[in-house]
Parts: structure tokens; C-alpha cells; sequence
């Protein structure tokens, strides 16, 4: 530790922190533009000056390290000041040398009201201005369908580029020229491709880069902030949904350094304009092929004709990728009151079976604990395309520096260099861990491995490579797997697997396989001809086509639910807007059909819903925390060994923008994704 | 200083030549392994000597053999000034317009450039000749001066200047260096101190 006087008062810090980091420390306040706390540091914006005793000149804080300070005559510690008037000068000399060039357009600015340089000039800098010159314009550039350029205002500070090089991993941004006439552009100005460039947006401290979608829409304080929980993947990413009115207006991410920093990937932040389009906002019925708008009470009514005239075995109901863990506990309460067994939320067919225990199918290393991996293995998955967020975790290790990734599986770009072992199940069962074995490996396997006929083998496969690399030790448990559905990890908890003698996904799916079937969401199935479908949903997509009574549900805006991450941590998403038209919350549905079936659910309100489901699975109760689970499952899983085909593990997602309805009904993501299909035919140019 | 851009026109492809790429291979070498970007100035400039400028393949090309992302070697032709963003003449007159040559009659040998050449940057139709205004290179004890490709041409004078692009025009290789009588940048009509020094 090292002695800092900073404003008068000694401090102790960590010689390699910087003054800046130091002053902060010590509850002194400094603006910045390029300085981020997660970016390297560029030292270009001189907004962070800072007096140190014995330097002539004002020192750039945020480059300046603690341990470069030099000590007094007599061996006191250095002294920093951020209040004196020389401070006080440097700062608004920069400001005013920013303002230069800096268009006075904060009125038609999209940045307007959230700008740091607009707060920090009325905190820094000065009342007017002496410049009378002409200032600089410079040509906006297209660099692709997410983020709006206005390059007049740009002050320069690269936060983008070292975003774009650094964390995205896609290093697509540069600055062109020098001097006033630098510009930040992308080479010969190409849509950029990371699926992270969204948090540019975020990091622009001016409205040089805003959110083209939401451009001109809103003004910051018109807008409702509602905190909740993303669910586009099953990372869980924390999130604020800004609503006006009844419409989302944007996404934004919110810090959380357990899951998603500061970062959230481009699904997740512009997935809102999915939410107004393709909507479903009033029950339909089917008759004579088609689907006719009908009354809450006639969507029931026909449910129960239907329900009554068949045998419970009949039955069965199947929970789609955005259910909250509340709808998916209704659901399946309902479905075993109706005396059927049959229900499944592996709409993608995993072979993943909870009651080996919860251990089997949870991110048991955590999301914050692929910082302390020394060594990273893929397995089957593509978790640049299946989780942006936590590949970018994993790629921020990996520039930490001294772990190795092995994958085995798709070989793609992952933004981050990795030994490639091999294609399939071949190659997990002849691993062998090396000599260089290392204290904390991480083993993440994909739903891309488990989704197929032999998934459990290869699960057991993996489990016991795993486990003879040494990723299951003593305060170390670094077998996890990566889902790809955010409901998905919840309905295993609560157990929406076929119970005894119950079919999966697979079988009811097949024709005639069901007399009455329920699709909670469920459209990423085809559902053969035969059952009567019952579709309860937000969307206009696969299940609702099939489907012969919709019942219009809430998507994960409009509702207070509860959504457990790939890590098994139960996150609570709120209610930022109201569901469209006579839709209602899904729980609430499944209470008032459950009524007319003649299988009444036992709660009536969301607060007694959660009573009954946290009384019989405790850990959903404790929002934010991962229940550790119990590390015995993992053995007992890897001795299910059983004989594995060839074929290659290949990702579940080949649409990264396309994945669940809500995405499939966004302008936004259709045009991301058309954009994303051209992209291999360039590359072969 | 204006913004510079790339030319509008581009080659569709570019390749070293034989000889460059075993000299640009050599390049890269000099530097250690994950290092190989340090190249890629000498690479720019080696594209630049064998087409004259910087054509946007070449970028590509020398970023793809460096490793480097296309924009990262944007950056740096951009950067430069000496890199040349568009075509140029086969004799290229870097022009100093700084105050010492300013002041010995650089205005006069710009006239002279506008008359026989045109504007700045422009070629003629020939090919032959582009010229531009460039800031101090450092030959002011001989001002005025250009530079013409790789050599300058000093104490200048209109008619001498004029003289010197008859030459090239005429494909002959003028004297570089002063164009009076002057040894290098001794004082003009011999020497003026240590005249009994070895006599």
C-alpha cells in the first residue's frame, strides 16, 4: 500500500491504482471523458487533471500511477489537490478547447439530458465562450443498422474503438486521419458485426454514437425506468426497460458485476420494437380452419369442452423459452391436477434430467467465477452466439492472460484464440487431462451436446472428462453448463420434466400424440396435426399458427416474474409496461382456466403463486443469490457412460438475432440478421 | 491539413511484386513473433514505392499479412501525409512553402508548377508531373527548394526550376542538389572562413 495526500487528507491505496482511482477513493470528484474503468486507459480526453505537488504542469489522473509519484524532500507522501484553482483553470481550459468543436445542437441531440459532456460542462466549465472561428464538421458514417453516428459531435476519446477492440473482441472501429481532422469510422465504412456494438452507445459520453431504433423518440426524463431482468438468453443480464406510456421505448443494461458488468448484448437492447409488433391482444378460436377473435369466457369454454372430452393421459402441455419459473409452477400444477404426467420444457430436446440433482444442469462455476478459471474447455456450444455477455467474460479472461481454452466442437470465430480438439463425442471421451494440469478448470458444455439422441452419454461423457481434469475439487466446482432458454434452468427446478410414464417434447409433439395440448409459449416446435392446441403467448409466431385457441399472454415487460439463470440464480424481472389489448399475465390465465377445467389452482393472487412455489423450492426465494448445489450429482451423472454416435456437436443457435418470437417479430433484428446472412458471401469475395 | 480520404477510383487488386515480397518478408521478420504489426509502415511504404500510392487493396493486403484488422492499417495511411491516398505523377515535386523558402521566392516556383502542372494533387495527362505544397524539409540554408521524388533541388529559381522539368519532361536525369554554383550548402561563391587552413 502507499501514503497519498489527497485534498488534505492521507489515504493509504494500492501503489498500482491510479491518482484518479486514488482521489476517488478518497471522496474527491474528477470528471472524465476517455477514462473507463473497464477499457484500457488512453490519457486523451485531459479532462481528469490534477494538481501533484512538485509537478509544474497539471497531470493527467487517469494515466498517472500512484507509484509514480514521487515523495516530498523529506519522504512525505505525495500530495494530489482537485479542488485548487489551478485544478479549477485546467479544467475549464479543456472544456472550452472541447466545446470548440462541439456543435451547440444539445436541443435536437438524442444525448440531450444523459450527456456527460453537457453535465460536466455545466459542473467544469465556463459560461461562454471566446471561439469565433467556424467550427468543424465532419461527415457521419454508416456503420450499420444499430448505431446512429452524428461525427460533429464527437470529442474523440476512442472510447468506442478500444470498446469495439478490447471487450467485443471485434476490433472493427478506428480513428482515420489526426488532429481536428481525426474521425472514427469503420474500414470503408461496413455495418459493424459485433453482437455486443449496442454498448458503444453507452460509452459515447456524447451523442455521437445513439441508438438509431430509438432515435428522436423520447427524451430521457419523459421515460419510466423499471428495473428487471433480460430473457433473451439465459445469462440473465440486468437490465432497465425505459417505458413511456405503455410502449418500451429502449433497453439499457444495469451494472451488476456477477453477470453482465456493465454490457449487454445487441438482442437484449433492441429487441423492443418485437414487443409492439405481431402482438397477440385478444383471445382467438378455431373454427373451420380459422381463427376467429373471440371472449375470454368462449376461449375457456371451448378449452373445456375439449379437456372434458378427453382421457388426462391426453394431456400434456409443453413451456416455451421465455416463461417465468411462476407460470411454468402454474402450469404444472394445473397439468398434474388434470391427472396427466405430461409435461416438458426441453422444447429443444436436451437430455438433461433434473432429478439426478440440480448440480447436473446449473453454471456451477458462476458467471464471476470464469474470472478465476485457469484453464477453459467448450464443450458443444458456441457461447458467442448462445451468450455474448459470458463469452465476453470468458474473452476478458483470456487478455487477462495465463489460461488456456480448448474447444470441442463448432470451430468459430469466439474473439479469442483457443486449441481446437475436435469435432464431437470422439473427441471428449479420448481426452486425456495432460501433465499440465491446472488448479481451477472451467468445463462449460453446451446445449448443442445434450440436444440429440445420446445427449446423457455424452453428458456422462463429459462429466467424466471433467472430473478427471480436476474441475470438481475442493471449493472449486468448474463443470457447468451453458443454457440457452431463460426459462429453462427455472422450469428444472420446479421440475417441468414428464413425470412417470410422461412424454417429452418429442412424443407429444407427434401426430395424434394428444388429445388436448397446452403450448406455454412454446414456438420453437413444429407440433404435428392431432391435438388441439391450446397456445398461451404474446406472438403471432409458430405456436400461435398452430394453435386452435389463443389465449394472449404477457411478454417479460409486462409481467413481474421470476427468471433463473443458466447459474441457477433466481433474478426478479418487473413489471415495466402493460400487456397489450385483453392480454393478461400468463399465471393469472392459467388461474382462471384452471377454474373452468375443474382443477382450481390453490392461489390467487402472484404473492400466494409464489408463496406455494417458494414453500416447496425454497432457493427461488433468495433473488440475486445462487444456491450452491450439491457437487455428489455430477459423479452420479458421469457414470450413466452409454455409447455416443459420431456426429458433430453443433450450436443450437444459427441465428443469433432470430431466436425467440419476440426477436422474430423486431424490424430491428430482421434487419441485423439480413445483414449477418450477406456477411459469409463477403467473406468469400 | 485537410481531410483525407481514399481515392474514389481503386484498383481492384494488389500484389507486391517478387522482389518486394521477399523484402517485405524479410521486414516482417526483423520483428518478433506477435510484433509483426511494427511492419507495417515499411510494408506501406514499400506498396507505396511500387504503385506510386497506397491503393485500398494494398491495405488490405498488407493488413491480412500482418495479421492486423483492415481499419487498424487504415489508420496509419491515414495518419501520415507521405502516404499518398490518391495517384500521383510520375515525378512527384514536394514543394517547401515554409517561411525561409517563402522568403527566397517559393511563391514564384508555385506559379511555375500552377502554370506547367495545374492545381495541386493534380496529374497531368501525361502522367508525369503532380505537385504539392509541404511544410519545412529542412533544406533552408538552400531555400528555395523542392523535392522531386526521392531528390532535392535547391537555390532555385524560376527559369532553373523550369529547366529541371524540361529535363524530367524530356526523360533525362537532372543534378540534384543546388542549382547554382554552390558546393552542397557551403556559402555561396566559396568559402568566406578558414581560407589559410592548408595553405
Amino acid at each position: 500500500m502507499a501514503k497519498l495526500i489527497v485534498d488534505g487528507t492521507e489515504i493509504d491505496v494500492p501503489p498500482e491504482y491510479t491518482l484518479l482511482q486514488a482521489c476517488e477513493a478518497a471522496g474527491a470528484e474528477i470528471p472524465r471523458f476517455c477514462f473507463h474503468e473497464r477499457l484500457s486507459i488512453a490519457g486523451n480526453c485531459r479532462m481528469c487533471l490534477v494538481e501533484v505537488k512538485g509537478s509544474p504542469k497539471p497531470v493527467a489522473s487517469c494515466a498517472w500511477a500512484v507509484k509514480d509519484c514521487r515523495p516530498g524532500p523529506n519522504g512525505e507522501p505525495p500530495v494530489v489537490n482537485t479542488k485548487t484553482a489551478m485544478v479549477k483553470k485546467a479544467r475549464e481550459g479543456v472544456m472550452e478547447f472541447l466545446l470548440i468543436n462541439h456543435p451547440l445542437d444539445c436541443p435536437i441531440c438524442d444525448q440531450g439530458g444523459e450527456c456527460d459532456l453537457q453535465d460536466q460542462a455545466m459542473a467544469y466549465g465556463v459560461d461562454s465562450s471566446r471561439y469565433e472561428e467556424n467550427k468543424r464538421a465532419v461527415e457521419d458514417k454508416y456503420i450499420g443498422p444499430l448505431v446512429k453516428t452524428f461525427m460533429t459531435r464527437c470529442i474523440q476519446c476512442t472510447r468506442c474503438i478500444r470498446f469495439a477492440s478490447e471487450v467485443a473482441g471485434v476490433p472493427e472501429l478506428g480513428a482515420i486521419g489526426r488532429g481536428e481532422d481525426m474521425e472514427i469510422t469503420t474500414y470503408l465504412e461496413h455495418a459493424m458485426t459485433s453482437e455486443l456494438q449496442g454498448n458503444v452507445i453507452d460509452l459515447c459520453p456524447v451523442g455521437a454514437l445513439t441508438s438509431k431504433p430509438y432515435a428522436f423518440q423520447a427524451r430521457p426524463w419523459e421515460l419510466i425506468k423499471t428495473e428487471s431482468v433480460d430473457v433473451m438468453d439465459a445469462v440473465g443480464s440486468n437490465i432497465r426497460v425505459d417505458t413511456r406510456g405503455r410502449e418500451v421505448l429502449r433497453v439499457l443494461p444495469r451494472l451488476n458485476e456477477d453477470i453482465n458488468e456493465e454490457w449487454i448484448s445487441d438482442k437484449t437492447r433492441f429487441i423492443w420494437d418485437g414487443l409492439r409488433t405481431q402482438r397477440l391482444d385478444q383471445p382467438y378460436v378455431r373454427e373451420r380452419g380459422k381463427l376467429r377473435p373471440a371472449t375470454w369466457n368462449e376461449a375457456f369454454a371451448a378449452i373445456a369442452k375439449k379437456v372434458k372430452g378427453v382421457k388426462p393421459e391426453k394431456i400434456g402441455a409443453i413451456v416455451g423459452d421465455l416463461a417465468s419459473v411462476e407460470e411454468v409452477f402454474a402450469l404444472k400444477d394445473l397439468i398434474e391436477k388434470l391427472g396427466s404426467p405430461h409435461i416438458d420444457c426441453r422444447q429443444d430436446g436436451v437430455q438433461i434430467d433434473p432429478s439426478l440433482g440440480r448440480a447436473g444442469y446449473i453454471f456451477n462455476a458462476t458467471i464471476a467465477g470464469i474470472d478465476e478459471a485457469d484453464s477453459i474447455m467448450i464443450v458443444g456450444s458456441n457461447p458467442r452466439r448462445e451468450a455474448p455477455i459470458l463469452n465476453a467474460r470468458i474473452r476478458k479472461r483470456w487478455r487477462a492472460g495465463g489460461v488456456k481454452i480448448g474447444v470441442i466442437g463448432e470451430r468459430a470465430n469466439l474473439t479469442y484464440d483457443y486449441e481446437y480438439l475436435g469435432t464431437g463425442p470422439e473427441s471428449l471421451a479420448n481426452f486425456k487431462p495432460g501433465r499440465d494440469k491446472t488448479k481451477k478448470p472451467l468445463w462449460i458444455i453446451g446445449q448443442g451436446a445434450l440436444a440429440r439422441k445420446d445427449g446423457t452419454s455424452v453428458l456422462a461423457a463429459f462429466m467424466k472428462a471433467a472430473i478427471s481434469a480436476g474441475a470438481l475439487s475442493d471449493g472449486w466446482n468448474g463443470i457447468s453448463m451453458l443454457h440457452t432458454a431463460a426459462s429453462r434452468v427455472g422450469a428444472l427446478d420446479v421440475g417441468a420434466v414428464p413425470g412417470e410414464g410422461g412424454m417429452t417434447v418429442e412424443e407429444m409433439a407427434k401426430k395424434d400424440a394428444l388429445g388436448v395440448l397446452f403450448l406455454l409459449g412454446a414456438d420453437e416446435i413444429e407440433v404435428e396435426k392431432g391435438a388441439f392446441a391450446v397456445y398461451i403467448g404474446t406472438h403471432g409466431d409458430r405456436g400461435a399458427h398452430r394453435a386452435d385457441v389463443i389465449l394472449p399472454g404477457a411478454a417479460y415487460t409486462e409481467k413481474s416474474g421470476i427468471y433463473v439463470n443458466t447459474e441457477g440464480r433466481p433474478q426478479l424481472a418487473n413489471r415495466a409496461a402493460f400487456p397489450p389489448g385483453d392480454a393478461r399475465e400468463d399465471w393469472a390465465i392459467l388461474r382462471a382456466l384452471s377454474e373452468q377445467l375443474e382443477a382450481k389452482l390453490g392461489y390467487d393472487s402472484l404473492a400466494e403463486l409464489r408463496r406455494a412455489m417458494m414453500q416447496k423450492h425454497p432457493h427461488l426465494g433468495k433473488i440475486g443469490q445462487i444456491e450452491r448445489a450439491d457437487a455428489s450429482a455430477l459423479e452420479k451423472i458421469a457414470k450413466l457412460a452409454g455409447n455416443v454416435d459420431k456426429t458433430a456437436f453443433a450450436s443450437p443457435i444459427t441465428e443469433f438475432y432470430l431466436t425467440n418470437p419476440i426477436a422474430r417479430a423486431s424490424a430491428v433484428m430482421a434487419e441485423c440478421a439480413a445483414l449477418a446472412a450477406q456477411r459469409p458471401l463477403q467473406a468469400a469475395e | 491539413m485537410a481531410v483525407r480520404r481514399l481515392a474514389e477510383k481503386q484498383p481492384k487488386s494488389f500484389a507486391f511484386s517478387n522482389e518486394n515480397l521477399a523484402w517485405a518478408e524479410r521486414e516482417i521478420k526483423k520483428y518478433p513473433e506477435g510484433r509483426q504489426a511494427s511492419a507495417v509502415i515499411p510494408l506501406l511504404w514499400k506498396a507505396q514505392e511500387q504503385e506510386g500510392w497506397v491503393t485500398e487493396p494494398a491495405i488490405r493486403v498488407i493488413a491480412d499479412m500482418l495479421g492486423m484488422a483492415h481499419i487498424r492499417v487504415l489508420e496509419v495511411a491515414t495518419f501520415y501525409t507521405m502516404f499518398n491516398l490518391e495517384p500521383v505523377g510520375k515525378y512527384l515535386i514536394q514543394l517547401c512553402g515554409t517561411t525561409p523558402c517563402m522568403l527566397r521566392g517559393a511563391e514564384e516556383l508555385k506559379k511555375v508548377c500552377r502554370r506547367r502542372i495545374g492545381e495541386q494533387e493534380q496529374v497531368t495527362k501525361d502522367g508525369k508531373f503532380s505537385w504539392r505544397e509541404v511544410e519545412c524539409l529542412g533544406a533552408c540554408v538552400n531555400a528555395p527548394m523542392v523535392q522531386i521524388n526521392y531528390d532535392y533541388y535547391e537555390d532555385l529559381t524560376p527559369e532553373s526550376f523550369e529547366k529541371i522539368l524540361d529535363a524530367l519532361a524530356a526523360g533525362k536525369e537532372p543534378k540534384p542538389g543546388p542549382q547554382i554554383d554552390r558546393q552542397f550548402s557551403a556559402p555561396v561563391g566559396g568559402p568566406t572562413t578558414l581560407k589559410t587552413v592548408g595553405k
